[in-house]
């Protein structure tokens, strides 16, 4: 049985007549834990960030008609060449294949599936931008742009006006910033642009459009789905692409690949898409834990010195407490308690370095073009952290303290009685 | 009359640095509230007998028996309890934790062993500190009171969980003869008020004339 008053009773009086030791290995602990709250609050705020610039915008599962040539050519109906070798030189794609048949059916049908939370139709249509004698290649995406706004997080992303703004009015367009800014357009202004097959429309800015990435801004604008269906001059169940997005990522690939059968339509899921995207996040999540892991492996050390060190003093108090009938398996308690007190304060003090630390460095101001609504650091403040945190503390102590006090354990009280 | 402790055939080597023959077919008992002294010249073995009766050191063979049970083979744990309960040991240096309280001191193998309360175990060791005539001392740290003051609080440390045997090594060792006059008084009355049994390993003539019995020991073995 072991008797926990008296054994933390001991602990505690040793730890309180070695207040500096004490003091000098907790602080080991606090630094450790608060350089990894810190750490890891803020690099998992910036792979949010990060990933948020990428995943708020780009769609789960994109669906649209791949452009290519059909596998099967005329000749190959012919019988009578069935069995001869045919060559046909300079196959050219079926000019009208962008358009995705049955649309509407199909984005009724995936909107009924429970894994999906939005099927959202676009018009992707290539065209340039005028302001007088300029002209820019550059696209329109017709939208809907209260579903965008709502599954794609597109506010965000629209640093002037609104998309209540562009829903309300009829020639209305988003344009993108870096367009804005080579044109040297603003809110309220008109643009002309016009298709590839020639035709001119007038259309008026209804506000800004910055995602981030400076080759999209020069590029893209959006418009209602409407207005790129009548500029191009087509029906109202022209769509040129499928987006998806799903309640759950890990979806995507699967149901990607029943669409892609299903419907005969190129389905991409968003994991196929960013493979890259992945590494970055994996590479920052490594670095926080090696340098936080470090950091308590130094602190570890620390403690282990320290409870070294009042194991060697406190020799004689070890045969006294044996030769008195405390066992070795109470000595060995009194030292590992004293280490996981440590590790404890320590710990809770680092937690809080930590909280006082992030709450700090997210009020810095921190602005980027490429991030437009970014105006502070970005921390994540996750409650996760600071359990992770203590356990990582206490776990690093607990091993910090095992091999001295085990030592203290097996110490002999008769050598040491002897020894006087 | 009952036996508290008996050692049967002890024998004890030490293998480093060289093969030696410490104890040698140690026998002996020792009755309750009997008051037994060893002597012997310095470096025949006494401090290795006790060690080996207060069942600290398991290194030996033969048997020994606490109030008629084997205790030889018991486990560590098992020892340990034993000390706790049934055997207070003075040293000749005194050991107390110096960062304690003398209260706090003579209280601790109570609060291990854990049968009493609190209070009970404070009141328990304010008689004993009372008996010992130190009950003055009681709040002091342990570290800044004198050397005889020390022995007497280790005395009352082994008192606390009412043992059924004491055993010392040269308790009263570096004592002055007017101190160490007095723990053999307090130790006399030990034995014959509350039948404690007692056995003491001392090197002062005087003192163990007045006991009740001198075990001699020579080169490891009892010679009377
Ligand atoms: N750890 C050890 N290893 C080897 N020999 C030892 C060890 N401890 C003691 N001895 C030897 O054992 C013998 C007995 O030692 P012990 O301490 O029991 O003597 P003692 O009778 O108590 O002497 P003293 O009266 O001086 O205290 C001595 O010769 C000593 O040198
Ligand atoms: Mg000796």
């Amino acid at each position: 049985m072991v008797n926990w008053k008296v054994i933390l009773n001991i602990a505690k009086t040793h730890l309180l007549t070695k207040i500096k030791q004490t003091a000098i290995a907790a602080l080991g602990v606090t630094f450790g834990i608060g350089a990894y709250i810190t750490l890891v609050s803020f690099m998992t705020g910036l792979n949010t960030m990060l990933d948020d610039l990428i995943l708020n915008q780009t769609p789960h599962i994109h669906i649209y008609n791949e452009i290519e040539p059909s596998k099967n050519q005329p000749i190959s109906l012919y019988d009578e060449f069935k069995n001869s070798m045919n060559v046909v030189h300079s196959i050219k794609p079926k000019l009208s294949q962008k358009k995705i048949h049955n649309a509407l059916p199909i984005i009724n049908y995936l909107e009924e599936n429970e894994q999906v939370r939005g099927a959202l139709p676009q018009i992707k249509a290539t065209i340039f931008y005028i302001a007088g004698s300029i002209e820019i290649g550059g696209n329109l995406l017709g939208v809907n742009i209260l579903d965008e706004a709502k599954l794609f997080n597109l506010n965000d992303y629209i640093v002037k006006g609104s998309p209540e703004a562009l829903f309300n009015t009829e020639n209305g367009i988003l344009l993108g910033i870096g367009i804005a800014e080579k044109m040297a357009l603003d809110v309220g202004d008109r643009i002309q642009i016009s298709t590839i097959t020639g035709e001119v429309f007038p259309l008026k800015i209804v506000g800004l459009y910055q995602s981030g990435i400076a080759d999209i801004d020069a590029m893209q604008s959006f418009s209602n789905l409407k207005t790129v269906q009548r500029i191009l001059g087509e029906a109202e169940n022209y769509v040129t692409d499928i987006n998806v997005k799903l309640y759950n990522i890990e979806n995507a690939l699967p149901l990607s690949k029943k669409i892609e059968q299903q419907f005969k339509l190129k389905a991409v899921d968003i994991n196929t898409a960013n493979a890259q995207f992945e590494t970055g996040t994996n590479i920052r999540n490594l670095i926080t834990y090696a340098v936080s892991i470090t950091l308590l492996v130094v602190a570890g050390f620390g403690i282990y010195n320290i409870l070294n060190m009042f194991i060697y003093e406190k020799m004689n108090d070890i045969a006294i407490l044996k030769a008195t009938g405390f066992s070795g398996k109470d000595v060995q308690l009194i030292f590992m308690s004293q280490a996981m007190i440590i590790g404890f304060i320590g710990g809770v003090l680092g937690l809080l370095i930590g909280l006082i630390f992030t709450n700090i460095i997210s009020t810095i101001p921190f602005q980027t073009q490429a991030l437009p609504r970014i105006k502070t650091y970005p921390i994540n403040f996750n409650p996760w952290f600071y359990f992770i945190g203590i356990l990582f503390a206490m776990v690093s102590t607990f091993f910090a303290g095992y091999l001295p006090s085990r030592k203290a354990k097996k110490i002999d009280p008769v050598t040491i009685i002897r020894g006087q | 009359m009952s036996t508290v402790l008996e050692a049967k055939n002890v024998n004890k080597y030490f293998k480093k640095p060289v093969l030696f023959h410490v104890l040698k077919d140690i026998s002996f008992k020792i009755n309750k509230g009997e008051f037994v002294s060893i002597m012997g010249k310095s470096g025949c073995g006494k401090s290795t007998l006790l060690y080996i009766l207060s069942t600290m050191d398991t290194d030996y063979e033969g048997e020994l028996l606490l109030n008629n049970e084997l205790i030889t083979g018991n486990t560590r744990d098992q020892l340990s309890y034993i000390r706790n309960k049934h055997i207070g040991f003075v040293f000749q240096f005194h050991y107390l934790l110096s960062e304690f309280t003398v209260l706090e001191n003579v209280m601790l193998p109570a609060k291990k062993l854990g049968e009493k309360s609190y209070q009970e175990i404070e009141n328990d060791a304010m008689q004993k500190l009372k008996i010992l005539n130190i009950e003055h001392l009681a709040t002091k740290k342990a570290s800044r009171i004198s050397g005889g003051e020390k022995q007497r609080v280790a005395i009352a440390r082994a008192l606390i969980n009412n043992p059924s045997i004491i055993m010392g090594d040269e308790p009263t060792g570096n004592l002055d003869s007017h101190n160490s006059e007095n723990v053999f008084n307090i130790f006399k009355q030990l034995s014959k008020e509350q039948g404690l049994s007692l056995l003491i390993v001392t090197h002062d003539e005087d003192f163990a004339k007045k006991t009740d019995r001198i075990i001699t020991m020579e080169d490891g073995k009892i010679i009377a």
